[in-house]
Formats: C-alpha cells, sequence, structure tokens
C-alpha cells in the first residue's frame, strides 16, 4: 500500500498529491510517468512523475479527474493509500540526463504547457535550473481559475508567460500564439518541448515545424500494463510503431501522427461514458440501460 | 465399459458455458477417478513419462490413484512439478505425455491429465500443502517474475532454505496464469491463488509493482540489496502485429489488451476497466492465446471468427481448446489471411480483407507454408479485430543489464541444463528463454535453474 501524504485541489478540477512510494523515488527522472491503482482491481491509471524526493521518498502526481477510475482517485484523502503504485515507467526526458547536459546547456529551450500538461513539464523545468540552465516556459489554460503552479514555476523558469485563452489572466490566447510572439519580437530557440492536450502538441508541433524548431512531446494515449506487453499505447512515429510505455513517452512532435493518436483515444468513449456516469448517480442513476437493474 | 474408452469427463452444455465464465470442464469425482486410473496398464517401460517435459512418474502416481491414495499420489506428482492443478488443467497433452500412452494405439489414450488435476485438486480441497524447508540458509535470491517459471523457481529454492524474493511488475502474481488464460479454463481465485499461497507457505517473499529494469536493476539488487544470484523468468514480451494497413484502427487490439483487460482486470465482471464488447470479432491466429481471446469475445456477446492462415492440422492451440470453441459456436475460417483492416471515416473497424492461402512446401518448422492464392481476396465484415500472432521479447531487462547476452531474436541466452546465462551468478528461463512456449516448460526452466542455483552455491562456499 503507498500512503498519500499529502492532497492539495490546486485549481477548479485539478488535484496534486504526494505519494510515498520508496521504490519509484530512487530511480525515477524528469519525463517518466507511474501507474496507480486506487483500490483493488481498480484500472491502472499512468500518471506523470511531477515532482519526487528522494529523502522524504514521495512522488508528486497531479490530476483531472476525467472518468470513473480519476473521480474515485479524488475521493482519496491524506492518510489513504493507493492499493499499487508502480514506477518510473517510460523514458526519463533527454535533456535532463546527465550525460547530455553540456549539449543542453547550449540549447534556448522553450516549454510549451497546456492545462494539466504544466504539471510534467515543472520537473523539468525544475532539473535544468538546478544544473545550471534557464529555460522559457509557456504554461497556458482555458481560463485563470484553471492555471496552477505559477509561483513554483516563477522560482525555476528564466522567463515564464502565462497565457489564458479568455485573456482572463496573462496574455490573451494561446500557447502557440504567445510562442509565436515571441519569435517575432526576437527572441530564438533552437529547441522546444510541448505537453498537454494531444491536440495542442499538435498545433504547436505543426507551428515549430514551420519554426525549424525541433519539438518533443510527450505522449499520452491509452495504456493497459504500461509495461509494453500489451501494445494499447501504440503509436505511430514515422513510418513505425512505437510503444508509448517503453519507447516514450517523448517523442519527435514532428513525426507523431497526431490524427491518428486522437482517433485512438476515443476507443473506450462510449463504455466510459456509461461508467462514469454510474459512477456520478450511483443509485441514483436511472439510465434506463437495464444494466444495473435499478430501473426494476 | 471397456478399457478402450475414456471414463467421460463431465463439462458445462456448450451453449450454457457460451454465456458465463465458469470453468467450462468440471473434473472428475472421485468414482471416476479412481475408475479411470483403473484403464492404465502400469507399463514396465512407461513411454507416457517420456513425453512429459518434466517426467512425472505417471504409472506410479496413477497407481495410488486406482488405490485411493489420493495424499501419496499428490507427493508422486509434487517431486516433479510445482505446479500441478495448472498443468493438468493446460498441458497440451494430446502431444506429450497422453500423446505417448500405449493404451493410445488401440483406443483412447489413459486421461492423464484430468487425473493430475483431479489429484491437485482434492489435495488442495484437503488441505495438503508443500512442506516448507526446516532451516535458512541465509543465501538471498532474487526472482524476477511470478510466472510458472519464477514460482517454480522460488518454490523449489525456498524448500532447500534460500531466502527468495519474487519481484513482479503488475499488481498480482502469476504471469499469464493470471492476466492471459481466462477464467473459464483457469480458475483465479480458486486455482492460480492457492498455488500462490502454497509458494508463499515456503516462505518466499512477494514485491509485486516493481519492474526490475525501471525500479530497479539487477546489478542494483545484487549490489546493493544482498541479493546473491537472479532467476529472470519475465516471459515472451511484446506483441507482434502484421503490419497491414488499418491495423492503428479503432477497434484493433492485440489479444494481451485484450485478456488482460478481461482477465487481470476483471472488465468482463463489470470493473472500472473497460473492454470492447464487439457484436462480431475477428480473431487472427490459432494458438492458446487465438482461442482464448475468441472464447472470451463470444463470451462477452459477439458473434466471432478465428482467421487463420494454415490448416485445421496446423493449428497449434490445444486439440481440447479447438474442440470446445467449436462446441461454443466458434466459426474457423481456414486458409485465409489479413491483408488489410478495413475502416470508416473516423477510424472504426468495418471488417477485414483477406486472401485464401494453399499449404505449399513444408517450411523450416516442419509445417507446410501457406501462400497465397492470387485475386482470391475478400471481405469478412466486423468491428473489432483481435491480433494474436505471437510475441517479441521485451528489451527492458536485457537493455539495463551489463553483460547479458541476448540471441538474435532478443531472448535471454540460457543453458538448458540449469539456466546458466552469460551473466555471473544471473540465471534465466521460461518464455524469456525459449519465446513463447507452455507452461510446464516454462516450470521445468524454473526446476532447472533452482537446481543451477544452488550447484553454484554448493561449489561457492
Ligand atoms: C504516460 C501518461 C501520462 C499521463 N499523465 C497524466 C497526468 O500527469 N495528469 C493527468 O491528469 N492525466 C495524465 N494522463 C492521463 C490519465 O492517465 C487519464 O486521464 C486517465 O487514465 C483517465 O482515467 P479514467 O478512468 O478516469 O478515465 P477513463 O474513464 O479511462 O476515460 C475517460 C475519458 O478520457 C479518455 N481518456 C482515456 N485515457 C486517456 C488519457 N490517457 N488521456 C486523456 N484522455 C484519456 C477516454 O477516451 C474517455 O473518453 C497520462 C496518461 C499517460 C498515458
Ligand atoms: C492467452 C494465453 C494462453 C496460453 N495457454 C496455454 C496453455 O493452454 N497451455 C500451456 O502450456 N501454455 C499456454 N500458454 C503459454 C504459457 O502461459 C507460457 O508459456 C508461460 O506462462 C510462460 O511462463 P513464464 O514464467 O516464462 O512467463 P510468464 O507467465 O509470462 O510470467 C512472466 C512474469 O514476469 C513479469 N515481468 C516481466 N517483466 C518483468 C520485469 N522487468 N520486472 C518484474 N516482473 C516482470 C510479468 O509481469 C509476468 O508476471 C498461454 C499463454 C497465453 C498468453
Ligand atoms: S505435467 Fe503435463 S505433460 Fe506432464 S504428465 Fe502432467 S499433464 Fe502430462
Ligand atoms: S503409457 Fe499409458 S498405460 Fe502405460 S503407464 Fe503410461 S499412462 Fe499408463
Ligand atoms: S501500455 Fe501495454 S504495451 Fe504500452
Amino acid at each position: 500500500m503507498y500512503e498519500i501524504v499529502r492532497k492539495e485541489q490546486l485549481a477548479a478540477n485539478i488535484f496534486l498529491m504526494d505519494v510515498k512510494a520508496p521504490r519509484v523515488t530512487h530511480s525515477c527522472l524528469p519525463g517518466q510517468f507511474i501507474i496507480a491503482i486506487a483500490e483493488e482491481d481498480g484500472e491502472r491509471i499512468p500518471l506523470t512523475i511531477c515532482d519526487y524526493d528522494r529523502e522524504k521518498e514521495t512522488v508528486t502526481i497531479v490530476f483531472q479527474p476525467i472518468g470513473a477510475s480519476t473521480l474515485r482517485m479524488t475521493e482519496l484523502n491524506e492518510g489513504d493509500c493507493f492499493h499499487d503504485f508502480v514506477g518510473p515507467l517510460g523514458q526519463p526526458s533527454e535533456l535532463c540526463l546527465e550525460e547530455n547536459l553540456e549539449e543542453t546547456k547550449k540549447k534556448n529551450i522553450v516549454f510549451v504547457a497546456g492545462g494539466v500538461g504544466t504539471a510534467p513539464v515543472y520537473p523539468q523545468v525544475k532539473w535544468l535550473k538546478e544544473h545550471g540552465v534557464d529555460t522559457t516556459v509557456i504554461m497556458g489554460s482555458r481560463t485563470k481559475d484553471l492555471l496552477f503552479f505559477v509561483d513554483e514555476m516563477e522560482k525555476v523558469a528564466g522567463q515564464l508567460c502565462v497565457t489564458t485563452d479568455d485573456g482572463s489572466y496573462g496574455f490573451h490566447g494561446m500557447g502557440t500564439d504567445q510562442l509565436q510572439a515571441l519569435v517575432d519580437a526576437g527572441q530564438k530557440f533552437d529547441h522546444c518541448v510541448a505537453i498537454g492536450p494531444m491536440i495542442m502538441m499538435k498545433f504547436v508541433s505543426l507551428l515549430t515545424k514551420k519554426l525549424e524548431i525541433p519539438t518533443i512531446v510527450s505522449m499520452n494515449p491509452i495504456m493497459v500494463d504500461g509495461t509494453g506487453m500489451c501494445g494499447a499505447c501504440r503509436l505511430v512515429v514515422g513510418d513505425e510503431i512505437k510503444f508509448a510505455c517503453v519507447d516514450g513517452p517523448e517523442f519527435d512532435g514532428h513525426l507523431v501522427d497526431f490524427d491518428q493518436a486522437m482517433a485512438r483515444m476515443q476507443q473506450y468513449k462510449t463504455e466510459e461514458g456509461r461508467k462514469k456516469l454510474a459512477y456520478e448517480e450511483g443509485d441514483t442513476h436511472h439510465g434506463g440501460c437495464g444494466n444495473c437493474g435499478g430501473d426494476k | 465399459m471397456d478399457g478402450f474408452v475414456r471414463v467421460p469427463i463431465s463439462e458445462q452444455e456448450p451453449k450454457v458455458r457460451a454465456t458465463n465464465f465458469e470453468e467450462v470442464c468440471l473434473g472428475y469425482t472421485e468414482e471416476e477417478a479412481v475408475k479411470e486410473a483403473g484403464r492404465c496398464l502400469n507399463c514396465k517401460n512407461p513411454k507416457c513419462v517420456g513425453g512429459c517435459p518434466v517426467s512425472i512418474n505417471i504409472p506410479a502416481f496413477i497407481h495410488e490413484v486406482s488405490e485411493r491414495n489420493f495424499e501419496k499420489a499428490y507427493q508422486i506428482i509434487s517431486e516433479s512439478s510445482a505446479l500441478p492443478a495448472v498443468c493438468g488443467r493446460v498441458c497440451p497433452q494430446e502431444t506429450q505425455c497422453e500423446g505417448q500412452c500405449i493404451r493410445g494405439i488401440k483406443g483412447e489414450a489413459v486421461a492423464i491429465g484430468k487425473l493430475e488435476r483431479f489429484v491437485a485438486d482434492w489435495a488442495r480441497e484437503n488441505g495438503v500443502k508443500p512442506t516448507p524447508a526446516e532451516k535458512k540458509n541465509g543465501h538471498k535470491v532474487a526472482v524476477i517474475g511470478s510466472g510458472p517459471s519464477g514460482l517454480t523457481c522460488a518454490g523449489d529454492l525456498a524448500k532447500l532454505g534460500y531466502d527468495v524474493t519474487i519481484f513482479e511488475a503488475l499488481q498480482k502474481a502469476g504471469g499469464v496464469l493470471v492476466y492471459g488464460i481466462p477464467e473459464f479454463r483457469l480458475p483465479k481465485d480458486k486455482v492460480v491463488a492457492a498455488e500462490v499461497e502454497n509458494v508463499k507457505s515456503l516462505g518466499v517473499t512477494f514485491e509485486t509493482n516493481v519492474i526490475v529494469g525501471k525500479s530497479i536493476t539487477i546489478d542494483e539488487l545484487m549490489e546493493e540489496e544482498g541479493f546473491e544470484a537472479v532467476f529472470i523468468g519475465s516471459g515472451a514480451g511484446l506483441p507482434r502485429f502484421m503490419g497491414i494497413p488499418g491495423e492503428q484502427a479503432n477497434g484493433v487490439f492485440s489479444a494481451n489488451e485484450f485478456l488482460t483487460r478481461s482477465n487481470l482486470m476483471k472488465a468482463y465482471e463489470d470493473s472500472d476497466t473497460p473492454i470492447s464488447r464487439g457484436k462480431k470479432v475477428v480473431v487472427v491466429g490459432g494458438g492458446n492465446v487465438a482461442m482464448d481471446a475468441a472464447r472470451t469475445a463470444l463470451r462477452l456477446g459477439a458473434e466471432v471468427h478465428v482467421v487463420y492462415r494454415r490448416s485445421e492440422a496446423e493449428l497449434p492451440a490445444r486439440a481440447e481448446e479447438v474442440h470446445h470453441a467449436k462446441e461454443e459456436g466458434i466459426q474457423f475460417d481456414l486458409l485465409q489471411n489479413p491483408v488489410e483492416i478495413l475502416t470508416d471515416d473516423n477510424g472504426w473497424v468495418t471488417g477485414v480483407r483477406v486472401i485464401k492461402m494453399e499449404l505449399g512446401e513444408p517450411d523450416e518448422s516442419g509445417r507446410r507454408r501457406p501462400v497465397e492464392v492470387e485475386g482470391s481476396e475478400y471481405n469478412i465484415d466486423c468491428d473489432t479485430v483481435i491480433m494474436s500472432l505471437g510475441t517479441s521479447p521485451n528489451p527492458l531487462i536485457s537493455a539495463t543489464t551489463k553483460g547479458l547476452e541476448v540471441n538474435r531474436r532478443g531472448c535471454i541466452v540460457a543453458e538448458e541444463t540449469d539456466g546458466k546465462t552469460s551473466k555471473a551468478s544471473v540465471y534465466a528461463g521460461g518464455d524469456a528463454v525459449t519465446g513463447a512456449a507452455t507452461v510446464i516448460l516454462a516450470m521445468g526452466a524454473g526446476k532447472a535453474a533452482a537446481k543451477g542455483i544452488d550447484a553454484y552455491f554448493q561449489n561457492n562456499k
């Protein structure tokens, strides 16, 4: 069992937890993820490692409840435990490897974070700061109420640009608009990392292709085992099929087939929608599907 | 009844079982088992034993069954096999022990597997357990993976007094026995969990949710956590796909994904993990895995077609599973091979385009090679395709372990006799070494490695 030692609600629909997981903290690096299971026979939920403390042996996760399993996770409180918590999974971010540090130091790096993607961007920016690399961070969300980690990011980013789609805070526009604006103002970038919803990573990649900035994206397809056993997480990158859980989750954004990846995300839509409804409405659920017997 | 015919075994009616996940085969009763045991000729030169990869003393245990000494029978089997309740259910008996039985020449072979299962079930129901070592010897051994090879290796070492820890990547122990082979063939709580408990009762520690190569490396296990030897039983690895157009479409799954969702996450019982309940499902492949996927899809309510590129005689699945699948109403579209997955505008599967095949000259596997019949393509409508084409090794462990040799195919290189790898004090066995094979072979490899590891400690004292 893996104890939750801290829980915070960061924004309207975003939660943070520090979870005690000694084995994960001793070997994890920015860019990797964990899989959490709230209760026995629960769903395996992949979540990016947002921070870690090797002394306290805790891993920080930040998540947005969207389906039955992530909703269930929001009900766990400090002192409660995850039934299972495994990791680190996937490859660490190449920017955050000691052996690449010399190369990394020469680069002008820009991060573009969208929505809950701010969370996985944070440990990378922090790691780079600790290793003497200043970066530009563009973090965007739909509206002011959904922003989080602004103060934390301020401390570790060389330059921070906050954007909201509706202009309720910071720059009025999307991350792509802000990036274009910076480039138009004469700033030079030779490496971009975009993390957020797939649709946002797609548009950042389209823009950076035009601007000729090599771009890394962190893909979050549907996963089952996360260890390379099931093939659910397969993506087309270039002409090859890659498994996001073992080969990724970070890939060259200019080679990823986003349209196909987004289509694949729809696989369990209807099935999941039913489960979410059943979960939210509980005994009061009168969907009339006949499955639950509640109509009788 | 004369001695040429087997005592029939009771099974759930095909129509009934096609809609539930209860075990298909109900097993022999005591009376039936004793009667079937009476058919064994107790041969002086028992051919059956030669057909069993772990050389169970078959005539001896069957003799004890015929005398109603079930506990004695269990002890005889236990000398050679750690997982009799599993092997009795899933071994391809018709090509192994039973395939060699003298009774099979003129009539039906003795039902060795069913008798083994009976004995193991009897032992479990009557609380017979393996005996733990009297004294620990203080040596620490790590076992990676809790499939048949890992469980067997760990169990044997614990009996010899070693301090064994199993590291398992998933949340439950059992390997393919829990996530691959379905409930209706191998009950999870009743049989698999009981076998795992047996291994625990020998003093083996289980640590789930540890991915060796990620959470910790083999070198760290040895240098930082004091393990003096390691056994790798990490299984067969990544699913293969065909590389045909449309394979990324929604509704195309690997059999591993489909079965894991159903078995490990219990999606069939309506857990939070979703599973696609297709209306018409095409399963591509002809092995045990394909049969399990097909029969699971059927039980989830679909019409199911198995598309296989050779003929019935070459189907690699156990004969019993093919027979059961047919009884349940699964259709076999043989000598056909998919060339394309057809999709609608939103990227969902609408069908499979297949080409007919004929059998040509035998290939290196000795089976006749299927060749395409030109111009014979046609479409099968369906909404789900399950690919069951085998696996290729997962590089997680080999990539993070210095000095561990793998072969051209990516399988770990290990000696057959004692599981020794190219790296000192590291042993390996099961599917990780052979590629996808069988439970009994994995178990045999775990046993051999336990002996090898013990010999290593004896010689290094
Ligand atoms: C490597 C990786 C890292 C991730 N990191 C984070 C993170 O740090 N924070 C976070 O909030 N989420 C993250 N996700 C997404 C998170 O895993 C999903 O939101 C979660 O699995 C949904 O589970 P659920 O049962 O609540 O929803 P489900 O009931 O499974 O799904 C509800 C709806 O969401 C869609 N969906 C399913 N899986 C995903 C997915 N992976 N991403 C987006 N939509 C999905 C489904 O199609 C469905 O429509 C990550 C995913 C991956 C693969
Ligand atoms: C659907 C299906 C049906 C089958 N039917 C039959 C049948 O009827 N008869 C038969 O004889 N055989 C059958 N087989 C084959 C048989 O199950 C396998 O040959 C056997 O299980 C192999 O055992 P193993 O111990 O080598 O590996 P596995 O059973 O695969 O176990 C390996 C374990 O190691 C774990 N692991 C992997 N990597 C790591 C890591 N890095 N760190 C920690 N743990 C790790 C895995 O999670 C897994 O639990 C079937 C296989 C499948 C998939
Ligand atoms: S272990 Fe398998 S092959 Fe050996 S006797 Fe039992 S069923 Fe036959
Ligand atoms: S070959 Fe058949 S009849 Fe002879 S000992 Fe073996 S099981 Fe009995
Ligand atoms: S999640 Fe199963 S292979 Fe990647």
